[in-house]
């Protein structure tokens, strides 16, 4: 018998990072309950606050990304995972138009910064350790600052449009959501 | 072809449409059962053409060239809501080119205003963003233009949040039209241009508006919000979560006057 059987498919491999946003598209992502069974054994997980994983592997098929920009660090992270990633989505209403830190776009940030730590009777200390990255002037979403393939829009996108975007992705169909998924809040 | 004097018809993306003599074609549409997207058109009130939403494009021709190919010559694109429908007319709406441009309008509207649908209280029921969803609309696409806007709460009953505004007008006519007061105008032009309030202060609380006016009703989207009122009704039974903003369409039509 020369009968060869194919070899196993490879998994592809995701990545994931919330940037300026509150983790509740992370915390959605595990709204697909026992469905992640079904997607491990499609993906495997690479630098993911799942995993604990701190840097991107060079060769990720797929980049998940919450949270707009709002800090130097990351900008350093989303130009991490557009290196390392083929596909990078931008998943809920912070990514893809900077969401409620946006909302901070209006406010000088000397402003924003003096309210914030001002402590009655002992003036104004805004913390300036090195290791504390910088913010940036205005929040951005993240297309602004890198090329971003698709959007997942949703604050957050329920556990129920996830599902229904990763499928479509991982079958090689353009995500489409439709009514009752498709949400900006 | 329905040319005759009593039997007054036009084509909608190949559907027979019915039509009385000074309809427009979204009023024949929307009496029909068809849903063309609109903002600024209101069926209580004179059409005002600006949002440029319920576009359609009239009367595409085919021809055939030299070499035998066909080749489709589009016709002229118009507000439904202003363009009276004429018999034999063929209309096309709900085809792709012209759903894309409908989609590249809305999310010039969405970048223009600081549209925040989580925090919004007009979230579920808002216009803007039932229509977002009907065209299917993923991503801003255009860079974000984070206007500097105010919020005027002056008014006991009545917040204004211009973050929103996207210039429609329908509370300008309402209370001009209808409630005969004359609280709302439209200042400045291009990106200038702003809602205001009729009042020596310009607030919102130093003209006579009324929570139960029409101009307090009318607000498309998230400008014009009764205080206390907020978030009422619960995320997955608001309006566009029960139902997308295309389905039943006659609740957009006209109110047939009573003889």
């Amino acid at each position: 018998m020369n009968a060869t059987t194919p070899p196993p498919k490879r998994k592809l491999l995701v990545a994931t990072t919330s940037l300026a946003g509150c983790f509740g598209c992370h915390m959605s992502f595990l709204d697909i309950d026992e469905r992640i069974l079904d997607l491990v054994e499609l993906v495997e997980f690479d630098r993911s606050p799942i995993t604990d994983i701190k840097h991107c592997s060079p060769n990720c098929d797929i980049g998940i990304i919450e949270g707009g920009v709002c800090n130097a660090e990351n900008v350093h992270v989303l130009h991490e995972f557009r290196k390392n990633c083929k596909i990078l989505i931008a998943m809920g209403a912070c990514a893809i138009n900077g969401g409620l830190p946006a909302q901070r776009n209006s406010l000088d940030i000397r402003d924003i910064l003096a309210a914030v730590y001002a402590r009655p009777g002992r003036g104004v200390h805004i913390p300036n350790d090195p290791e504390i990255p910088l913010l940036l002037n205005e929040v951005h979403p993240l297309h602004e600052v890198v090329k971003i393939d698709y959007f997942l829009p949703g604050c957050p996108p329920s556990g129920d449009a996830i599902w229904k975007f990763l499928t479509d992705l991982l079958a090689g169909r353009t995500p489409t959501l439709g009514h009752g998924l498709i949400h900006y809040d | 072809m329905s040319n005759g004097a009593d039997s007054k018809t036009f084509f909608l993306d190949e559907e027979e449409i019915p039509f009385e003599e000074g309809q427009t074609i979204i009023q024949a549409a929307l009496s029909a059962g068809k849903f063309i997207p609109h903002l600024c058109y209101h069926p209580e009130f004179k059409p005002h053409g600006s949002c440029k939403l319920c576009t359609v494009r009239i009367d595409s021709r085919t021809v055939t060239t030299e070499d035998g190919q066909s080749v489709k010559i589009p016709g002229r694109a118009a507000a439904s809501c202003t363009t009276p429908a004429q018999a034999g007319q063929h209309v096309e709406s709900e085809v792709p080119e012209i759903q894309d441009l409908r989609r590249t309008l809305v999310q010039m509207l969405l970048v223009e205003g600081n549209h925040y649908c989580p925090s919004c209280e007009k979230s579920g029921k808002c216009m803007l963003q039932g229509l977002a969803y009907d065209l299917g609309v993923m991503e801003p696409h255009f860079p974000q233009y984070f206007s500097k806007r105010e919020v005027d709460a002056s008014h006991p009953d009545v917040l204004l949040d211009f973050n929103r505004c996207i210039l429609c007008e329908l509370c300008v006519r309402a209370s001009a039209e209808v409630d005969k007061k004359n609280v709302f105008a439209l200042s400045g032009r291009g990106n200038t241009k702003h809602l205001i309030c009729n009042s020596e202060s310009g607030k919102l609380g130093d003209t006579n508006l009324a929570a139960t006016d029409k101009a307090a009703n009318v607000c498309p989207v998230g400008v014009i919000l009764h205080k206390r009122h907020g978030f009422e009704v619960p995320y997955g039974q608001r309006r566009f979560d029960m139902a997308p903003i295309s389905d039943n369409p006659a609740q957009y039509a006209p109110v047939k006057e009573q003889v």
